[in-house]
């Protein structure tokens, strides 16, 4: 009687370096590598208890359930990262056993074999950047001076304009830096991606996000990529850029052509 | 750990230190799709609702860290809002009570206002 099921993690080319033996995935388990063909699946046992399609359905919904599910996922796919270009999975995917993970590698290694091939030796960098608030306008010294009592009014509406105006300008210049910036990132990477924005809500990081993006690198151009973000950083006063990474390559699983094109993928 | 290639490695600081919301975007939003034995499809309503409530979940985790600038702000807080209908409420109480006692020499000579 099984009582397990399968979690895959990622495919992979297969590789000889081991995984980390203290390495643990979701529930604690251990991952193992489970061969079909040229792909190697990546693979953790999970109670059937949590993961049949009621109890799934239920955790997804269970913040801290799925965060540490989401690390987990996160942790297994970023060790495959240091020594092989893994594809990953989206978070929860769920097979009876290690039948059902093979047939689906054969079903679906025309589209594995092409994601491999478009991450391999790559890696990706995730970019932000964000502006801190609109500068304060100057102090409205009419405000206090003569005739201000009559005026007031209209002098409120005044500043608030001049306000808005200066918002508005902080924010034309965020969004010509952040299309700047991506262009040339863009020009120095084999694939790019623009996501939405992040919620500041759920990402808890100060300022307005206005660029939130993906490239796709080669490792051994990482290094010059990296530098490039770095020189950024102080280029623009009341933005920030921040660069996370190196990441599996989750940005680039599926073919460019869904996206709207000449912004999704960059040049070669 | 040695790495493949010559990576970098200066920006993560293992996952504990990655931002929650970098990596709930990349693993629910990105990564490639497969269908399971088990059929939950993360692209349909789920997704939206686990999203929704990841917002309002991550402002009770912001709360327990701390973080409660919003308390005092009635928009969005009932126990600020309940507060300033409290306060509202004497006050209108008081201004009523004033009016009504204006209105007693008018009442006592009959004029029933329209």
């Amino acid at each position: 009687m099984s009582t397990e099921l399968r979690y895959v993690y990622a495919v992979c080319r297969p590789f000889d370096a081991p995984l980390q033996a203290e390495l643990v995935g979701v529930e604690g388990r251990p991952p193992r590598l489970l061969r079909h063909e040229d792909l190697t699946a990546v693979v953790g046992a999970v109670p059937e208890a949590d993961f049949a399609e009621g109890p799934l359905r239920a955790h997804l919904e269970d913040l801290d359930w799925l965060t540490a599910t989401a690390r987990a996922h996160e942790r297994v796919v970023a060790a495959l990262t240091t020594v092989t270009s893994p594809l990953p999975l989206r978070l929860a995917t769920v097979f009876r056993d290690d039948s059902g993970v093979r047939s689906m590698m054969q079903e679906e290694q025309g589209r594995f074999r092409w994601a491999l091939g478009r991450l391999a030796g790559r890696v990706e960098w995730g970019v932000k950047v964000y502006a801190d608030g609109a500068p304060e306008p100057r102090p409205e010294t009419r405000l206090s001076g003569p005739g201000a009592g009559t005026g007031s009014g209209r002098a409120y509406l005044q500043s608030r304009r001049a306000r808005r105006d200066a918002q508005d300008g902080a924010r034309q210049r965020a969004e010509a830096f952040a299309e700047r910036l991506h262009g040339d990132l863009a020009r120095h990477a084999a694939a790019a991606r623009v996501h939405p924005p992040q919620n500041p809500a759920l990402s808890r990081v100060p300022g307005v996000n206005i660029l939130n993006s993906a490239y796709l690198v080669d490792r051994s151009a990482s290094e010059d990529f990296v530098e490039r973000v770095d020189r950024t950083k102080d280029e623009e006063p009341g933005m920030r850029v921040e660069l996370t990474g190196p990441w599996a390559g989750y940005s680039f699983t599926m073919p460019s052509d869904e996206g709207p094109a000449g912004q999704e993928e960059a040049g070669r | 750990m040695t790495t493949a290639g010559r990576l970098p490695d200066a920006y993560r600081g293992g996952d504990g230190g990655a931002n929650l919301a970098d990596i709930l975007e990349r693993v629910l939003d990105k990564g490639i799709v497969i269908a399971g034995d088990i059929r939950i499809n993360l692209l349909d309503i789920e997704l939206l609702t686990i999203k929704l409530r990841l917002v309002v979940a991550s402002v009770d985790k912001a709360k327990e860290m701390g973080i409660d600038w919003w308390e005092d702000d009635p928009a969005l807080s009932s126990g600020a809002r309940r507060k300033e209908l409290a306060r509202e409420n004497a006050e209108l109480r008081e201004r009523i009570q004033a009016l009504e006692e204006t209105q007693e020499p008018l009442k006592e000579s009959g004029g029933a206002p329209s």
